[in-house]
């Protein structure tokens, strides 16, 4: 408890000083000795990073220009697999799949949470709600993946059940094609939905309790001060949320795998499945890794202009 | 102890629609806040409790009564299923399949896997960390903001190449293979602690250093136990995030032998009968993998809390 309580007020001040003038101009000039030291400290790190994450980036660039069947050498191809991508209709379909599943557990995901966090900071402060609510957050896709599935299991789930009793309808969910990725949403929204929540509040805490009082003086009203005040100073952090979800959601895989596997027919074959299916169902694994560079490309070129257009490294708080 | 620091922070930080006095009052406003923060923590909880009626249910009759909100003839059966302890004759009588899960042998595997993975990750990050935050050396944020660039690299375009040299050195199906990519580096790791270490005061160390102590042995004896708590909350962050992994395990083991149990749920979910699988079994089988996780959150829930307000304002 002491240590939790230690943990907290010291972290605001040091992001403050931190980022914005570096506290030890020392810094520019290295004392005696400590180079020799430093360099020995960070060997393990670094040699895990040159070997398993700078290395493996130069191998799959080289792989996606090669034909490599696992088994036997690459062999140089040029640009045949980007070729054979831009012509691949899987290919066009899975990122249209993929950025439907995007899209869905975006927009409901952040206005969820971010509804969540406004209304969990006006009423409590209670760490065991906010706990509560992170707990999809802990247990793996594979476990959120399973419950879902029998929750939403056409004949014997719950969820089905009570559609049918209080609606009539009767959804097929991950077996019907036009709702599976929607049922995919649901599960990857339920899970991150609490974190994200969190990660919004802790926002909500760092916005000075006088902008609201100076608001109510001049008669906003409270939805008035919810868009005017409260979603701007909290830009930095919700366009954050925006490019995690997006980010984790590019690369959604293991509820995926464990429940439609890409099904019905190809409906919820996202592009990570896509090329999991590529690289080990058919041991192609030059086409794989030409998908995998186009999907980091795809990436970077989105988190860039997010921060571009959301202009996330300011804040309206001076 | 939450409702008074609401009560406390209501009239300075949010004063509501309520109005005035240190009591809130129930307005129809706040009357529908509780409401959906009840329904949100509803449908987050309730499929927990899912899970569990359905793993204390018999898998034969559990069609009699699906809407039950009790488990439906009440039994261990599911979890003996799951753990191996049923007979065969048992394990069919309650409607569960012939192959069996090796739980046991899973929950060792993801013991092992977890385990020596967060030890090493984090003793390796809080090292350079260290020399990162405190030492000072040509070169600092250009090699820190280089091993920095690694967050922007999706998993899977490393994850291949890495399939292929952790085969090339004949480590698949092996803990080896398993745990050495993500054993020494991690970038988030690395940036957490330099955070916590940058603001530590940089006093006790001076005068240990005018005591004539070594820097390595003030990085062991002041620098570490002065970062415990927060070495502590990434050690379960790392744990947890391990324990849950699905992609790498998937590449790096076809066999049972050092396959983890998320990843072997996940394949014996995939491979049991599509018809009528054996949910009760299965969530049995379930809320014994997330059961290690619940346990965490049970003791730490706080920490990862308040973790994730840190990372999170970056």
């Amino acid at each position: 408890m002491a240590q939790i309580v230690n943990e907290q007020p010291a972290a605001p001040g040091r992001r403050a000083g931190g980022r914005r003038a570096p506290q030890r101009p020392a810094a520019a000039s290295p004392r005696r000795g400590d180079g020799k030291l430093a360099w020995l400290l960070i060997t393990p790190a670094v040699a895990g990073f040159l070997v398993f994450f700078a290395y493996p980036t130069v191998r799959g660039v080289y792989y996606s220009f090669t034909s490599f069947h696992i088994l036997t050498a690459p062999k140089w191809v040029g640009l045949a697999n980007w070729r054979e991508m831009f012509g691949d209709s899987v290919f066009w379909h899975s990122l249209l799949v993929t950025v439907y599943f995007v899209g869905l557990s975006v927009v409901a995901g952040v206005l969820l949470s971010l509804i969540t966090a406004v209304v969990l900071h006006r009423l409590t402060r209670s760490t065991v709600i906010r706990g509560l609510v992170i707990l999809p957050f802990l247990i793996s896709g594979v476990v959120a993946a399973l419950v879902w599935q029998w929750m939403l299991d056409p004949q014997l789930g719950i969820v089905s059940q009570l559609l049918e009793k209080v609606t009539g309808v009767h959804l097929l969910f991950f077996s019907d094609s036009h709702w599976a990725v929607p049922s995919l949403a649901a599960v990857s929204v339920w899970k991150s939905m609490g974190y994200n929540a969190v990660l919004i509040f802790a926002g909500l805490q760092t916005i000075p309790p006088t902008v609201y009082e100076a608001g109510r003086l001049d008669g906003a009203s409270e939805f008035q001060m919810f868009r005017r005040l409260t979603v701007p100073l909290l830009r930095p952090i919700l366009v954050m949320v925006v490019i995690l979800t997006v980010i984790g959601s590019f690369q959604v895989f293991d509820i995926v795998s464990v429940t439609t596997q890409g099904g019905p027919a190809n409906a919820s074959n996202v592009l990570q499945m896509y090329i999991y299916e590529k690289g080990f169902g058919e041991l192609d694994f030059g086409y794989a890794s030409t998908m995998s560079l186009a999907l980091f490309v795809l990436l970077i070129a989105i988190t860039f202009t997010q921060m571009r257009l959301a202009r996330a490294n300011e804040t309206d708080l001076n | 102890m939450s409702l008074l620091a609401t009560g406390a922070s209501r009239t300075t930080a949010a004063p509501a629609a309520g109005g005035s006095g240190a009591r809130p009052r129930l307005s129809p406003g706040r009357i529908g806040a509780w409401v959906f923060i009840i329904v949100v923590l509803i449908v987050t909880i309730f499929p927990f409790y899912w899970i569990l009626r359905t793993a204390f249910s018999n898998n034969v009759a559990l069609p009699t009564d699906p809407s039950s909100f009790l488990p439906v003839d009440f039994t261990w059966g599911a979890f003996k299923r799951a753990l191996g302890l049923a007979s065969q004759a048992e394990a069919q009588a309650q409607g569960g399949s012939g192959a069996a899960l090796d739980t046991p042998l899973f929950l060792r595997n993801s013991i092992i896997y977890a385990t020596v993975q967060t030890a090493l990750v984090v003793f390796c990050s809080a090292m350079a960390a260290y020399a990162f935050s405190r030492l000072r050396w040509r070169g600092r944020n250009t090699v820190f903001n280089i091993l920095l660039g690694a967050l922007m690299v999706p998993a899977i375009l490393t994850l291949l190449p890495n399939f292929i040299f952790v085969r090339d050195i004949h480590q698949l199906n092996s803990f080896t293979g398993l745990i050495l990519p993500g054993a020494f580096f991690s970038a988030f790791n690395i940036f957490f602690l330099r955070q916590f270490m940058l603001g530590l005061s940089t006093e006790v160390e001076e005068a240990a250093i005018v005591d004539g102590a070594s820097r390595m042995r003030i990085f062991f004896t002041i620098t570490l136990p002065m970062t415990a708590a927060p070495i502590a909350t990434l050690s379960l962050l790392t744990f947890i995030n391990t324990w849950n992994d699905y992609f790498w395990p998937l590449l790096a083991t076809n066999d049972d032998h050092a396959r983890p149990l998320t990843l072997a749920l996940g394949v014996f979910k995939q491979s049991s009968p599509q018809a009528a699988p054996d949910w009760a079994g299965l969530m049995a089988a379930t809320m014994i993998a997330a059961l290690p996780m619940l346990a965490l959150f049970m003791v730490f829930g706080r920490r990862i809390v308040n973790s994730i307000g840190f990372t999170g304002i970056k």
